[in-house]
């Protein structure tokens, strides 16, 4: 029986011929990340051990970006105590403020993660590089810890999913579009433990932003991991950046599915998750008489230079509503420098954005963004769960950057083509 | 011989996210402590005040989806939860529970079975789940030998010490 790309991955990594779902494997890590709130935890467990070394001080990930800038003193010692973690034990891979980004954008932007890797994050979203082509999923603190004394995890190898894309977008649909509708069509526990393979003719014409994007929300809908296979656009991006050697792998024609959905994407609308469940999706015309009070572009969901780029496209020469503040968030610092030099950042502060440096921020109402009681949000973000963006009465609602944007100008949840115009 | 748990049901519903059983806005401390303060506090405001050691959540599906956030279990133990029943759990929160050693049991029927306020026992190692108000029984879903390896090494940082030899720093 043929393997799909997550099998061969992961049976590769574990040094077996194959591996099927339901079995237990332990797998080696290429990578291991953690961030500002879940790196705490790890490194007090590994001291609680005595550990002196840890297994490859160049395969681990340090990225304080959720609460960065120090948004307090707890935050500010969080950080500390990753920053003497990093050079206590050498760890390679450490980006300070004014260096780090959103670790999500960050590592495949600086080539730390590859095609055919074995990446594991504490941190939910880190199912966002199977968009490289690898395997690479959340864990918590503890198997983070685990990972960094022995360079291993264990998993149980899912039951795998596929997706099929046909037909073409309508203008303004990206990859977030397509994920929401999808999550809005199985539900957040739809791919519980199992894997989430995108293919077809609509991902093969997709940029690697809305690949990300695709991938990076597989665990709204409780999968394990995303994956799409790697092709030139893949391997356009990796080219110059990849630090290490990497492994293209490709499913089998007769590997084995447990489900199998086909969708036509000419029929996805501009979508938009009402509160509060990212499977609460909804076409965004039928969402136009939501009023809003503020709008955040970013996230490693969203926050990437093609997504600044349509923002920027719809709020060209126009002025944020003034019952509204648009917060825009540049994940990483090399999309923060592109984006000046191609004008968006002038743009947004024409319109009158508040532009930040890179942050998780707002997302999951850390700091840069909080929502007072009864306001309500509309984000590029990836969870508007009940408190997400701030106080428990507070409203998230998801969308691309092309509908925030639009709906920034509006002062209400809109279709970019009332802003920009259909015949533009 | 395994600790039979024993406690107060409270019930949730479907879907209970980690952002409901701990706000992002308490994330700038691990705290065990700290975080038990705020425990559910997004889902059920007066949780943290009414729940008492040995209490049992007793929640829908998906129960914990959302972040990697191992603040959740921990804040749940730390509050003194002796175990929660779900009818099933996210899967980044199944690992970090067995990880830190939060009792976890998967039975739908028990959920259907057991209405806010019940006297719940849990057995862990037969996993049978008893409800002493009504007097009725359930048994949860058995947890994979696998995994009982690790639990029964005393979660996975013990297991890490033992495979490397490593003593207490």
């Amino acid at each position: 029986m043929g393997m799909t790309i997550t099998q061969k991955i992961l049976a590769d990594h574990a040094g077996k011929k194959e591996v099927y779902p339901g079995e237990l494997v332990m797998c080696k890590v290429d990578i291991a990340l953690a961030n500002d709130v879940t790196a705490p935890i790890a490194i007090k467990q590994v001291k609680a051990v005595g550990a002196r070394n840890v297994w490859d001080r160049e395969r681990i990930a340090l990225v304080p970006d959720h609460f960065v800038p120090a948004k307090d003193i707890k935050a500010a010692e969080q950080v500390k105590m990753m920053r003497d973690f990093a050079k206590e034990f050498g760890i390679k891979h450490f980006w300070p403020e004014g260096r780090v980004g959103i670790e999500h954008a960050l590592l495949p932007e600086q080539g730390v993660v590859v095609p055919g890797d074995v990446v594991i994050g504490a941190d939910s979203h880190t199912c966002t590089y199977g968009a490289l082509g690898a395997f690479s999923t959340g864990v918590g603190s503890t198997d983070m810890a685990y990972a960094w004394l022995t360079g291993e995890v264990w998993f149980k190898v899912p039951e795998q999913m596929k997706f099929i894309y046909y037909g073409k977008r309508q203008r303004w649909v990206g990859g977030k579009d397509i994920i929401l509708y999808v999550i809005g069509m199985i539900g957040v526990d739809g791919a519980l433990y199992k894997t989430m393979e995108h293919t077809g003719e609509a991902i093969r014409e997709l940029p690697m932003d809305d690949r990300f994007t695709i991938c990076n929300m597989a665990i709204e809908a409780g999968a394990k991991n995303g994956i799409i296979e790697p092709d030139e656009i893949t391997l356009e991006y990796v080219k110059g950046r990849a630090k290490r050697p990497y492994k293209l792998y490709k499913s089998d024609p007769d590997a084995e599915y447990s489900e199998v959905y086909e969708i036509d994407v000419s029929k996805i609308e501009p979508q938009v998750a009402f509160p509060y469940l990212p499977s609460n999706t909804r076409p965004v015309t039928e969402a136009t008489h939501v009023t809003i009070d503020q709008v955040v572009i970013g996230s490693c969901t969203n926050g990437r230079l093609s997504d600044l780029r349509v923002a920027a496209q719809i709020l060209k020469g126009k002025k944020v509503n003034p019952n509204v503040r648009c917060i825009v968030i540049p994940a990483t610092q090399e999309i923060y420098r592109q984006a000046l030099k191609e004008g968006l950042i002038d743009i947004f502060l024409d319109a009158e954005c508040v532009v930040s440096t890179p942050t998780c921020g707002p997302c999951l109402g850390g700091h840069m963004g909080i929502l007072a009681k009864g306001e309500r949000a509309v984000a590029t973000t990836n969870r508007n769960f009940v408190g997400r963006m701030g106080h428990p009465e507070s409203e998230v609602y998801l969308a691309s950057p092309a509908v925030a944007a639009a709906s920034a100008v509006l002062g209400r949840i809109a279709h970019p083509d009332e802003v920009v115009g259909s015949e533009n | 011989m395994a600790e039979v748990f024993k406690g107060r049901a409270f019930k949730f519903g479907d879907d209970i996210n980690t952002d409901e059983i701990i706000p992002a806005r308490y994330l700038n401390t691990s705290d065990p402590k700290e975080l038990a303060k705020h425990v559910m506090e997004d889902a059920d405001p007066e949780f943290p005040k009414k729940v008492k050691p040995g209490d049992i959540i007793v929640a829908g599906k998906n129960f914990g989806c959302g972040s990697s956030r191992e603040h959740a279990p921990i804040a749940i133990k730390a509050a003194g939860v002796s175990a929660v029943i779900a009818k099933s759990f996210a899967r980044i929160f199944y690992r970090n529970a067995i990880n830190i050693g939060l009792p976890i049991f998967e039975s739908p029927e028990a959920v259907e079975g057991i209405e806010e306020g019940d006297i719940v026992e849990v057995n862990p190692e037969t996993g049978v789940i008893k409800n002493v108000t009504k007097g009725t029984e359930f048994k949860a879903n058995p947890i994979p030998e696998d995994i009982r390896q690790i639990m029964e090494a005393g979660g996975l940082m013990e297991y890490a010490k033992k495979k490397l030899g490593l003593k207490e720093g």
